[in-house]
Formats: C-alpha cells, structure tokens, sequence
C-alpha cells in the first residue's frame, strides 16, 4: 500500500469517528425548561415512556425564553414550558399545534435565614417584595427571560417597583438558570424567586430557607405543545404527539405524581381530559 | 474547605467504581475533541505552513488574524454554530444539531486557528534555517511544506496537545450546539456545568478532578510517544 493511500484512509477513519453518532431508533427533541431537568423528573419519567414506545427522548434543558425560541427555529419537536402567555403566543403565532396543561407546582421566595427584610413567613409574595426594595435588601433574579424570570418581572409589577432602576446594587441579575443563581444566591446572602422543585431538589441551600410561600399568584404551571409541522416540516409530529399524549395519560399523570424528593411531591399533575 | 475534601473523595469513587455513565461521558468527550483536533489539523497545519513559507499581498494581516483568532470565544462560536446549523439556518437541512457531529464542528472552528499559528510561526523559523538548502536541492514549494512540516513534528505534536487541551475543556460552544442531551451529547464539561447548578458541587469537582487526570494523560501519552520518537532518530 502507498504510502499516500494509507493517509488517505487514516482520514477517512479519523473522520468517520469524528462524524459518528450513536445510532438510535426513532428519537424526538424536547425543548424544555432547566427545573423539569434539575429536579430529576425527566430522569425518572422518560424512560418509562421509551421503554412503552421504542421512542428516545432527548432533552435539551434551558430557559423557557430560549427553549421558545429554538423551538421557534424549528430544533425541537415538543416545547415543555413554564411561561403561559408566551407558550400561547407561539401558538398564535403558528409555530405550535396546540397547548396543553401538564402540571403544576409552585414559586416560593427563599432568602438568607437572618431574614434582613423581615419577610419570612409571611404569605403575600408582592408585599414582601415591597419590603424587600424598601429595605435594599439583596434580590438575586435570573435576569435571563427565562419562566421564572417573567413570573418575578410581573410580580414587580404589582408591587409598583422597578428593581432595575437598582441593578448592581442591591438587585442582582445573575442572566443565568435556576440553579446558578441559586448558588448565587447562597453566596451573597440574598433573596430569589425560585419553583419548588428546583428548591427542594437543590443541594448546595447552605444559609438559605424558604421566607414566602402559599400566595396563589405564586402558581406555577407547566405546558406542552407541539412544534407546528406544517412550519417546520422534519417535526416528527407522531412521536412528538406520542409523547405527549402519553404525558397527559393516566400513566402519565401517575408517573409525574409519583416522582418525589425526601417524600416531597415536586409536580402536581393537572392535564384536563 | 469540606467542598474540596468531599470532591477528591467523590473523584476517587467515580473512578474506583468504574461508573459506566462516566466512562460513557469520558468516551464522547474524547471522541468529540480528538476528533475536532483531527479536523482542525488537516486544516490547520497545511494552511500554517503555505502562510509560513508563502510570500503574497496581505500576508502579514493574515498572520495577524490567525494569531488574533486563538482568542476565539467558545460562546460566540457556539452561537454561529448554531446559527448556521439550526433548521431555520443555511444549514439546517442536514439535521446536525443537537448531535456529537456539532460538537465537532464547533470545537475545530476553535483548535484551527491554534493549529495554524503555531504551525506558522515553528515551520517559519525552520524555513529560516532551512531555506537555501531547500532551494539548491531545487524541490518544489509544495515538497518544502512537507518537509518541514515534517522536521517540525516534535514542535506540532505541542501545537496539537495545545489544542486539545482548548477542546476538551471548553464548554460554552458545545453546550449551545450539543444541547447537553443526555446519553448523546453531554461531555465531561457541560457535566460539570449541569452538577454545579444542581448544586452538586463537590460532584461537580470531583468530575473537574477526573478531567484535568484525563488531559494530563494525555499529555504523557504524547510525549512519551514524543520521546521514543528523539531516541529512534537520533539514537
């Protein structure tokens, strides 16, 4: 053999490792939020529907604003999301088939145990909020259009507070998930909004605990929709469909009910049939 | 620190008990950051040389970038990547995101300007030396970059770990365009992302320990491979 011809070949094979992927049978992409992934849920519920369906399901976990807008790409075939007039937006605007309810949980406002605000206890989350401004105390946000970072804008709002106005100051925007900016948070000793399972599924909570919890504007729930395969014709609309239908079955529902941390519930199944 | 402590025990127990997940994520980040080394060599090095010991308009602001592009940013190229490949980009026909082949993509986009200007500079300064020999044994441009880059391959083989070393650690352009799926595209480092906002974070370390072990590996498997080499010629 020349010389040459074995080189040729030694980059044929390089290329050909470089280029493999693990071949899988019929697989579909969920674009989906990073407390569905960091609570473990997907890890537990996923393979009990591949292991019914033949179907892998990959996860691609970020922000809801961004799981949106890949999904609104066309890089994904099912958006599991958390930011209710944004998921119906995307279908109004074509890119999904429709929305479903799936779960729900909810936000709680954990802070350092000291409490500098005085907050803690209390069961009116826009109040705090209030106290919260007015005493200058550290406010870690997501700061990245993420679900949790809409539900803390509105929640602003109805205290009649621009924390902006105080960015770098006592209101601390992180632009990153949940996770890091609880993290974050632990470091400086400061208050964030946070669902309740990435909380409880938490492991590094060092001096933080939970100070608002219970307010019903702190509900939190989660949809699934289909990505349009009219907008985006390589969607595979059956699996995707499948998948989703199974979510909102019994089976489903069940399994959803029955993934818990500590024996906490973390989701609480409400798809309507 | 019982973060620290806690994370050289987990490194040691991750590695004592073999965990089949792990060797998995050891695996693809192998594969995908060889594999981008390899891409960005066969790009990388021949065009290094051609620039080292071509002489054409332009060529010191060639020079320039390259040396500048080293400094890539493995989000930004994340971004174009993604960019290029999603389905709504020129690219997205071909479905590449989202899998190991993106990954590859990415990274290469990285290692070849390293490559390259390192190339560059170590075949330049053999040119240097080499220069008339060559051109009184009357061989063709095309046969003098392969000679030198051949004289030079001690020097390369560090060019090459240099770039390794950029692939396997970065996570910025691989998460964007690997997505971080499980059991398909979730390397060592965007473990350690994952874990850490999991607040796992002596985890998370103990999975940095295990990373840094696996790239100085690699780095003594070169340079013994280096080292047979010097003793083979010169002894």
């Amino acid at each position: 053999m020349t010389r040459n011809s074995l080189r040729a070949r030694l980059a044929t094979a390089v290329l050909a490792l470089a280029l493999a992927a693990p071949a899988a049978a019929e697989s579909i992409i969920v674009q989906s939020t990073t407390s569905t992934q960091n609570s473990g849920l997907l890890d537990v519920i996923l393979p009990q529907f591949t292991a019914k369906t033949g179907i892998e399901v990959r996860v691609v976990a970020v922000g809801t604003g961004q799981a949106i807008k890949n999904a609104t790409n066309g890089d994904g075939d099912v958006l599991l999301v958390h930011a209710r007039a944004a998921e119906e937006k995307f279908v109004a605007d074509g890119f999904g088939v429709e929305r479903f309810d799936l779960m729900y949980n909810d936000f709680v406002v954990v802070g350092p145990k000291a409490d500098p605000a005085g907050v803690a206890g209390t069961g009116d989350v826009v109040a705090a909020l209030g106290k919260i401004a007015a005493t200058t105390s550290a406010f870690a946000s997501r700061g990245d259009d993420s679900g949790t970072h809409k539900k803390e804008r509105s929640l602003w709002k109805l205290a009649g507070v621009d924390p902006t106005s105080a960015s770098g100051a006592w209101y601390r925007e992180t632009g990153s998930g949940m996770g890091a900016t609880l993290n974050a948070a632990a470091g400086m000793g400061a208050y964030t909004l946070t669902d309740r399972a990435t909380w409880i599924a938490f492991e590094n909570k060092a001096d933080l605990a939970i100070a608002v919890e219970g307010d019903t504007r702190l509900f939190n729930q989660y949809g699934v929709i289909l990505v349009s395969p009219q907008k985006h014709p390589h969607v595979k609309a059956k699996s995707g469909q499948a998948f989703i239908d199974w979510l909102r079955s019994d089976e489903g529902q069940s399994a959803i009910a029955a993934f818990r941390i500590d024996g906490q519930q973390l989701f609480f199944p409400n798809a309507k049939r | 620190m019982s973060d620290l402590a806690t994370a050289f025990r987990d490194a040691l127990d991750l590695l004592l008990s073999l965990d089949p997940e792990l060797a998995a994520i050891v695996a693809l980040s192998l594969q995908v950051s060889l594999g981008a080394v390899a891409v960005a060599a066969l790009v990388g090095m021949p065009l290094g040389a051609v620039v080292a010991v071509g002489r054409f308009p332009g060529r010191m602001a060639v020079v320039v970038l390259m040396n500048a592009l080293m400094g890539l940013p493995p989000v930004v190229v994340g971004l174009v990547v993604y960019l290029l490949l999603s389905r709504a980009g020129p690219l997205g026909a071909f479905g590449l995101l989202y899998t190991p082949t993106a990954m590859v993509i990415a990274q290469a986009v990285l290692v070849t300007p390293i490559i390259a200007a390192l190339t560059r500079q170590t075949v330049e300064d053999l040119w240097g030396e080499y220069e008339e020999q060559l051109r009184v044994l009357g061989v063709s441009r095309l046969e003098m970059v392969a000679t030198l880059l051949w004289d030079a391959r001690p020097s390369l083989l560090t060019g090459l770990l240099a770039g390794f070393g950029r692939a396997v650690a970065e996570v910025g352009a691989v998460i964007i365009v690997g997505g971080n799926i499980n059991h398909v595209t979730r390397v060592m480092t965007t473990t350690i992302a994952l874990e850490t906002s999991k607040g796992n974070l002596s985890l998370a370390l103990g999975l940095g320990i295990i990373l840094v072990a696996i790239t100085v590996t690699v780095s003594a498997l070169v340079m013994a491979m280096r080292g047979r080499e010097g003793r083979a010629v010169h002894g």
